[in-house]
């Protein structure tokens, strides 16, 4: 027993002592809520601060520059065979004739100034004539006005980024092709147009000719063998995994790889995409099929979880009620709780698509690196998907790959933006709420 | 009809706009005048008026969800912690009202204790638990006064002889009862003036709940006690007044003893004969 | 046929005896018999019998082939040319299918053509077998099962059956998956211990694959490469903990804030928007890093009198950092949220702040989950690849300071594997014992944690 006349501490002293501290609690909880507050802050500065970097680089690379001249199509110059074959317009000078017309546009003259002249306009210009002459036969021995993209350096000089001012040794663009810019301006033959490059070019060294329409391709036909794969071996395990699977090790041991499955940085399915697929396989490597597989066995898991979480999610009372009139339970799942899931499923996947798609490092360990130029036609076409391609413009250092990069950043955003929106539209639409 | 032959009136059985009894009391701890407290626009709590009188128990009796425990949660700010409660009217303690905006809740929190249903111990040592609150407050000076600190609530509150050996153990490994004394050794043990307790037994069961009972009446002797029960039989032993809540209204207040041999409200007789509740 | 015309023949055939089976089988219901399961079951059951056999024979022979094929063109090889210096399987073989594919690029050694030749016959045989084996199969096996419709046969019975053991098939790809990856990654480790110790690859300290075979230009130096992992997880250490330092702190606290403090309003805000730093592709944040925070933090190192490297330690983590922040602050929140409401009344009821409460109740209730969360994070640091492919550098520098340039294993990994690779040499080996070691790390972290969490549950329960 403790000593009788030890009193408790009196309230009125307690409440003194617990006065004298309150300041400084105070003063404790005031700078706890700031540094939540704080925390929030920055972590919502990194998220402006990424987005505005890119999109500040992004948007205008959606545009660049363009000179429009007058070019006289010579038939006898540009189709030498008459028979209007691709050799045939190969064999012919369409190079000269476009020469010739931006040396008029460009007044320039003499060896030097048309060797200055000629830089200005892009190398992919000759490519373009050519095309359309192929759509359009009859532009041939007319003169018409036509529109080419301009070099990559003097495009960065007309935005500002190569400035006159630098000493000329220092510049790519000399003093020559300078006047010469200015005055093709000042004729108002130079615009600052939508790049159709950028989303129907495909990979190129040359920067104003580079273009994203063949890693999209790539990307669309990769993302479908995923999904044809994925979905259905996901869904058909969730299946058997939540309803019918015996409760044995062997069951559990799938559970368990498949929760490490998931654990496992996505670099390890492209080694074992590597090893197996391409190494024992001998398959072709870079294509789109190889890299569906890969990237459907790396999201499977996702799907199986998120999916078994849907069925769970099904009241046992559905169940009950279908098992109550006699229903097999192959038809209770497939017939009922399966349909009933579907949008939880369904959701799961298209999240999982979603980050497939901007998955890089296990394509690049299956060879979709390849500097492709022809787009892909089916999925045994060697490919590259738009994530890798950002990758490989991310070393170019000319500032206006850098621009397309950040364009095709925005891009790959976009698409991943609607397939998440999709997501939740459909969990919002579909989904009950039991 | 009429209780005993008595011949004052008994009102009718439906909720009375005034509450039938001796609300007031002389040197009151606690006043309460027009209490409303609505829940969204829900009300819970209608025009409560009583009086809390010091190193008293008081019982707060009545049929589920009548606002007892609402009641019970405003006389210390517990209802601040829920954002849709809205609470009119005034509440004093020592003739201030707690609800005035100058009143710092922390303070008033270790002068108006709670202890709770369900036993809720933090998952610390014993010893952690029921220092916690002379910890925050800074209550003891130094290591040697917070063993005693520790030491006196725990003997107040009858667990010191059982966990003396073990104070370093977890308070969850301690069985429903000796958890609920623990929880109210925790109360203890920053010196409050009043004790709350909202139906500390419900969780327990009946030897544990003999213990806290003749607790209660021991600790009587230096808090005021308002505790909240659904059992009459409870009430009835363990306190000297007694309130009567019907629908967030408060029905009938008295002596306990009076309460339950000669209520003067017929619902009051009603509910403690079984009637509904 | 080719084996997409033999695929959807198989289709056909199986949806022809689908039909047949099934209007055979309700003819015999009109005809008064009971059937003991609907008729379309009968049917199901023909058609998959004609289709399931069948197509797994094309797909194994369709595999197959090729790796026959190759087997036998290589011994068309003539001898002198295997023992031949420059020697390489993948080269001779692509000679031969471009000869095969009417690829000229111009004149080809005989035994080439001789292989070319021959392969073209082959194909022809191996066409023809498909075709004829997997449409008998199909043919016969649809025949069988349409001769079982009787009105005693179980048919949907059997066919659940065969749906159930497709059902377990496809979990079983999982474990394949699993499989695969530890029998492809430990094999090729075990070649590269074969040639390189294991306690070089653990504890040397310098790492130089690119020495490997050839000889440098003019330096005379052969075969001198060194594969000491330290510096590769050096620089991951470093890495992530810069990684972590950021993500942690600000991860936790804004769980704390959203979850303790924030009205739903703000919640409902907030979340989604720090849920979008998780959705951001890795490859635009190494493209942020290495193009915008590299250059930056360079910039600002320089005006402060330090000599920071282009590619720091710094930029990258602080990048990575900034990924995370989801992974910590989302699991943190529902572990914080798990904590019962009752712990928090308990501490109010006695007089505590709001942060005394948080701080000396609901994290410590909550400390095993948050250890667990930022285990999780940590094994996503260690695993991350892009960010640190184009914003960390590639010298596998040994240095503990983040204003230094460090390569980590994953970068190691991805630079060794993109490009020429030989099975053979130490070289390529060297990033599957990498990956090897990335494996261990990462699962090691995620069971540990795991396990926190199994405990952490059992003491709330």
């Amino acid at each position: 027993m403790s000593n009788a006349e030890k009193q408790m501490m009196p309230p009125a002293v307690a409440a003194e002592r617990v006065a004298a501290g309150l300041a400084a609690r105070h003063g404790r909880e005031r700078r706890f809520r700031i540094y939540g507050r704080i925390a929030i802050g920055i972590a919502l500065a990194f998220l402006v601060t990424l987005f505005v970097s890119i999109f500040s680089k992004g948007i205008p690379g959606f545009f660049q520059h363009y000179v429009t001249i007058e070019v006289t199509l010579d038939r006898a110059k540009l189709d030498p065979a008459g028979d209007l074959s691709v050799q045939s317009l190969y064999d012919g000078d369409a190079r000269g004739v476009i020469r010739k017309a931006l040396f008029e546009a460009a007044e320039a003259s003499g060896r030097s100034g048309r060797k200055a002249a000629g830089k200005i306009i892009s190398q992919g210009a000759e490519q373009r004539l050519r095309s359309a002459i192929l759509d359009d036969p009859d532009i041939l021995d007319t003169t018409q006005s036509m529109t080419f993209a301009v070099d990559d350096d003097v495009d960065s000089f007309l935005r500002g980024y190569i400035k006159r001012e630098t000493p000329e040794k220092d510049r790519r663009i000399n003093d020559k092709m300078i006047g010469y810019i200015d005055t093709l301006n000042e004729k108002g033959l130079i615009s600052f147009r939508f790049s159709d490059y950028l989303i129907f070019g495909s990979a190129s060294r040359n920067a104003e000719m580079a273009g994203i329409y063949g890693a999209l391709v790539g990307s669309i036909l990769t993302l479908a063998v995923c999904l044809v794969l994925a979905f259905p071996l996901g869904v058909a395990t969730a299946v058997y995994l939540e309803e019918f699977a015996p409760k044995n090790r062997l069951t559990e041991l799938i559970e368990i790889n498949i929760n490490n499955l998931a654990a496992v940085p996505s670099v390890v399915f492209g080694i074992l995409g590597l090893a197996i697929f391409i190494g024992i396989f001998g398959m072709p490597r870079s294509i789109p099929l190889i890299g569906g597989v890969v990237l459907a066995l790396m999201t499977l898991p996702t799907i199986i979880i998120s999916s078994r979480a849907a069925i769970r999610a099904v009241p046992p009372s559905i169940r009950d009620a279908a098992l109550g009139v006699g229903a097999s339970r192959m038809q209770t799942m497939l017939h009922h709780v399966v349909p009933l899931a579907m949008p939880g499923m369904l959701t799961g996947t298209i999240i999982g698509m979603a980050q497939a798609l901007g998955e890089t490092a296990p394509l690049l360990m299956i060879g979709m690196v390849a500097f492709i130029v022809d787009v892909p036609g089916s999925v045994t076409d060697p490919g590259t998907v738009l994530p890798v391609q950002i990758f490989m413009w991310a070393d170019f250092a000319e500032r206006m790959f850098i621009l397309k990069t950040s364009a095709a950043i925005m891009v790959l955003l976009a698409f991943l933006i609607l397939m998440n929106a999709a997501a939740i539209i459909i969990r919002k639409k579909l989904e009950r709420r039991w | 009809m009429n209780q005993q032959g008595k011949t004052e009136t008994l009102v009718s059985a439906a909720i009375p706009d005034e509450t039938v009894g001796n609300v007031f009391v002389d040197n009151p701890r606690i006043k309460a005048r027009d209490v409303n407290v609505f829940y969204g626009d829900k009300q819970a709590i209608d025009r409560v008026t009583l009086d809390i009188a010091e190193k008293q128990v008081i019982s707060f009796i009545g049929p589920s969800g009548c606002g007892k425990s609402t009641f019970l949660r405003c006389l210390n700010r517990m209802n601040d912690t829920i954002d849709i409660c809205r609470i009119e009217g005034e509440i004093a303690l020592d003739g201030k009202n707690i609800y005035a905006p100058d009143v710092d809740v922390v303070p008033l929190r270790a002068r108006v204790g709670m202890v709770f249903q369900k036993p809720n111990p933090f998952p610390k040592s014993i010893y952690d638990n029921v220092a916690y609150g002379p910890r925050i407050h800074g209550l003891a000076a130094g290591g040697a006064e917070l063993d005693e600190i520790v030491e006196m609530s725990l003997e107040r509150a009858g667990l010191w002889n059982e966990v003396k050996d073990r104070l370093q153990q977890p308070g969850t490994g301690l069985s429903g009862g000796q958890q609920q004394r623990l929880c109210i050794a925790r109360t203890i043990a920053v010196s409050p003036e009043v004790i709350l307790m909202d139906e500390p037994c419900s969780a327990l069961d009946p030897i544990a709940t003999a213990r806290i009972e003749e607790l209660i009446d021991e600790l009587s002797s230096q808090f005021t006690i308002v505790i909240v029960t659904h059992s009459m039989q409870q009430a009835a032993r363990v306190s000297q007044r007694t309130a009567y809540f019907h629908l967030g209204k408060l029905v009938e207040i008295g002596e306990t003893e009076q309460m339950f041999t000669t209520p003067q409200h017929e619902m009051t007789q009603n509910y403690i004969t079984g009637r509904f509740g | 046929m080719n084996s997409f015309s033999l695929l959807i023949a198989v289709m056909l055939i199986s949806s022809g005896y689908f039909f047949l089976g099934t209007r055979s089988s309700k003819a015999v219901r009109t005809a008064g018999a009971r059937l003991h399961s609907l008729p379309h079951y009968y049917g199901l059951f023909a058609g998959l019998v004609a289709a399931l056999p069948a197509l797994a024979l094309l797909v194994i022979l369709a595999i197959g082939d090729d790796i026959i094929f190759n087997r036998l063109a290589l011994d068309f090889v003539p001898d002198d040319v295997k023992a031949g210096e420059n020697y390489k399987e993948v080269i001779v073989l692509a000679q031969i299918y471009n000869v095969v594919n009417g690829i000229n690029f111009g004149e080809q050694p005989e035994w080439v053509n001789a292989a070319a030749a021959a392969w073209h016959g082959w194909e022809a045989t191996s066409t023809t077998l498909k075709t004829v084996t997997v449409l008998a199969l199909s043919l016969i096996g649809g025949m069988l099962a349409y001769r079982m419709v009787n009105p005693d046969f179980r048919s949907r019975n059997a066919v659940e059956r065969i749906v159930m053991t497709i059902l377990a098939a496809s979990s079983a790809i999982a474990i394949l998956t699993t499989i695969g990856i530890v029998f492809s990654v430990i094999f090729e480790s075990m070649r590269f211990f074969a040639l390189v110790p294991v306690s070089e690859f653990l504890f040397g300290t310098t790492w130089n694959p690119q020495f490997e075979g050839a000889e440098r230009a003019g330096s005379g130096q052969m075969g001198l490469a060194t594969y000491g992992s330290v510096p590769l997880f050096a620089g991951t250490f470093l890495i992530s903990v810069v990684a972590l330092s950021v993500s942690v702190p600000v991860g936790l606290f804004s769980a704390i804030y959203l979850s303790e403090y924030a009205t739903p309003r703000v919640r409902s805000l907030v979340k989604p928007l720090m849920e979008l730093l998780a959705g951001v592709p890795t490859v635009v944040y190494g493209f942020f890093a290495a193009l915008t925070v590299a250059p930056f933090i360079r910039a600002s190192g320089m005006s402060l009198g330090l000599d920071v490297a282009s590619e720091s330690a710094l930029a990258a983590g602080l990048v990575m950092g900034i990924m995370i922040i989801p992974f910590v602050s989302s699991l943190s929140d529902d572990v914080i949220n798990a904590v019962p409401q009752a712990l928090r009344d308990a501490a109010y009821g006695l007089g505590s702040t709001q942060s005394e409460t948080v701080r000396q109740v609901v994290l410590p209730a909550a400390l095993p989950g948050i250890v667990a969360a930022v285990l999780l994070a940590v094994s996503r640091a260690v695993g991350e690849t892009m960010i640190v492919v184009m914003a960390a550098g590639l010298a596998a520098n040994l240095s503990l300071n983040p204003l230094d340039a460090v390569t980590t294993v994953t970068s190691q990994i991805v630079t060794i594997l993109v490009g020429d690779q030989e099975f053979e040499s130490a070289k390529t080996l060297s990033a599957f014992a990498l990956a090897l070691t990335l494996i261990i790390i990462t699962l090691g972290l995620n069971f540990i944690a795991l396990q926190i969490v199994k405990k952490y549950r059992e003491q709330y329960e």
